[in-house]
């Protein structure tokens, strides 16, 4: 019987030929992250056990993304403690603020991961890296210490969802609608405990940002993991940049799989999630009159170049509507750069956008635009739920750049053909 | 074995409503256990007291792999969780730091708001004392047996740093 990229990739880390869904093993984990609200929990446990060491200094990540630049001095106090622990541990991997950037965008794009991988992370969209042909998942702080310390983690093997994807992707259409769409039929728990594999010829042809935002919100629909099989796209990716040899897994033809969706991407139109649960999505022309208060692009889902070379094509020349408040969030500082060397930061600042230093911010009701009660955002993070923005009363619809750059401009939820 | 009172939640109650990301600014469980479910039931951390029980839906603790969400139900004295089905990164939390956790669908449907349950991580066993019907919990795989049995991972970890 033949396996399953995710089952390779996870026999492959735990010193097993062949592994079975169910099966639990002691997996290697070539690198382990954490962020500055989940790391402290992580390094009080780690110490409080009374041990000394990480397993190894390269491959601990410390990423303080959540709430920096330090948003209140009980926030300031957490990212001291990443610093502190960073500095004693001798972390090779620890970025200070005017060099971190959102951390699913940041590792990839820094080459820490790279095909072939296994990952943990405590941050639930660590799932991201699935893009790149790893395995790559969630924990919380606790899986995070105990790996810090073993560079060990337990895994239950999961079984694969199969969602194939066919036909040629519409104007407008990107990773992020496949994803929402995808959600939007199997649900908030449709993929719980189990492996997400993209494939088709719509994903075969898709660029490395889009395949991105696909596996970041495998968590979504309950996923363990979202993963792609690496090709020339990936390679053209990795090649250069991911700082140690990568290994490109692909699963068998007689792999077996629980369960597989086709999916016409033909037929797939720009896609908004209704508040306030990811799996309420429909077609942006289909929600109504949606008057929205704020507008935000960026995150680890959408912080990317290619998302701000969509949202500036749209926004170029013309203004955000005066009852919206536009953030604009690039995930890392290359693409900060980037986004002044095309100039893209001229065409949003002449849009009226706010453009901000790379956080999650807002994504997840940090800082730097919170909702008050009431009010509706547009955003093109991963979430909405109830009070996720800010206020227990205030609404997230979650979409693509595009959708999101367009709506700025309209003050309502509109298909960006519509504008 | 415990015997609280239980609250009821529904299906998908995500880690944002067990605790807003606006209380993520400290690790103290205390702090985090006074705004315990706070987005799903605003009144809920007053009106719990120590030894209450949590019964969920379906994909309880979606979203965040924040490990804040079953340390606030833990420090708010909630003395297990049973649902329909937990969301997974919650589930290993839970296990990691020794919250019990029962995952029993007929028991999260059955059992009404206000009656007093016990549980038994042992064996898995669910019993709704006001009623006195009996229900049977899915058994936790040998490797998260180890895991409860060393009073969670750190304690499990330990054991193999100094084997």
């Amino acid at each position: 019987m033949g396996m399953t990229i995710t089952e390779k990739i996870i026999a492959a880390h735990s010193g097993v030929d062949s592994i079975r869904p169910g099966q639990f093993v002691y997996a290697d984990v070539d690198v382990c992250l954490g962020n500055d609200i989940t790391a402290p929990i992580a390094i009080e446990e780690f110490e409080k056990a009374g041990l000394k060491k990480v397993y190894d200094r390269t491959r601990v990540c410390l990423v303080p993304d959540h709430f920096t630049p330090n948003k209140d001095i009980k926030a300031a106090a957490l990212a001291a403690q990443l610093r502190r622990f960073a500095r004693q541990q001798g972390l090779t991997h620890y970025w200070e603020v005017g060099r971190v950037g959102v951390e699913h965008a940041l590792l990839p794009e820094q080459g820490v991961v790279g095909p072939g991988d296994l990952i943990i992370g405590a941050d639930s969209h660590t799932c991201t890296y699935g893009a790149l042909g790893a395995f790559s998942t969630g924990v919380g702080s606790t899986d995070l210490a105990a790996c810090m310390a073993l560079g060990k983690t337990w895994l239950k093997v999961p079984e694969s969802l199969k969602f194939v994807f066919k036909g040629a992707l519409p104007k407008w259409v990107g990773g992020k609608d496949l994803i929402l769409y995808t959600i939007g039929r199997i649900g908030v728990s449709g993929a719980l405990y189990k492996a997400m594999e993209f494939c088709g010829s719509a994903i075969e042809s898709l660029p490395m940002d889009d395949r991105f935002a696909m596996c970041n919100m495998a968590i979504e629909a309950g996923g363990k993991n979202g993963i792609i099989r690496p090709d020339a796209i990936t390679e053209d990716y990795a090649r250069g940049r991911t700082e140690r040899p990568y290994k490109l897994y692909s699963s068998d033809d007689d792999a077996e799989y629980a369960e597989v969706h086709e999916y016409d991407c033909s037929r797939i139109e720009p896609q908004v999630s209704m508040p306030s649960l990811p799996e309420n999505a429909r077609n942006a022309r289909d929600v109504g009159e949606v008057l929205i208060d704020q507008v935000v692009i960026g995150s680890c889902t959408n912080g990317r170049i290619s998302d701000m070379r969509i949202a500036a094509g749209i926004l170029k020349g013309r203004k955000v509507a005066p009852t919206v408040r536009c953030l604009v969030i690039p995930a890392t500082q290359s693409v900060v750069k980037q986004m002044m060397d095309e100039g893209l930061t001229d065409i949003f600042l002449a849009a009226e956008c706010a453009v901000s230093t790379p956080t999650c911010g807002p994504c997840l009701g940090g800082h730097m635009g919170i909702l008050d009660k009431g009010e509706k955002a547009l955003a093109t993070t991963n979430r909405n739920f109830v009070g996720r923005m800010g206020h227990p009363e205030s609404f997230v619809y979650l979409s693509s750049p595009a959708v999101a750059a367009a709506s700025a401009v309209a003050g309502k939820i509109i298909h960006p053909d519509d504008l | 074995m415990s015997d609280g009172k239980c609250w009821k939640f529904g299906d998908n109650i995500d880690t944002d409503a067990i605790i807003p990301a606006r209380y993520l600014n400290t690790t103290d469980p205390a702090q985090l256990a006074a705004h315990c479910m706070e987005d799903a039931d605003a009144g809920f951390a007053k009106k719990a007291v120590p030894g209450d029980v949590i019964i969920g839906g379906e994909n309880f603790g979606c979203g965040s792999s924040r490990e804040h969400a079953p340390i606030a139900i833990k420090a708010a004295g909630i003395s297990f969780v049973v649902a329909k089905s937990f969301a997974r990164i919650f589930f290993r939390n839970a296990i990691n730091i020794g919250l019990a956790i029962f995952e029993c669908p007929e028991a999260a449907e059955e059992i009404p708001e206000g009656h007093k349950i016990a549980a038994d991580i042992k064996t898995g066993v669910i019993i709704d004392l006001t009623s006195g019907k009996r229900y049977q919990a899915a058994p936790f795989a040998p490797a998260m047996q180890e895991i409860i049995a060393a009073g969670g991972l750190m304690n499990f970890v330990k054991s193999k740093v100094t084997a």
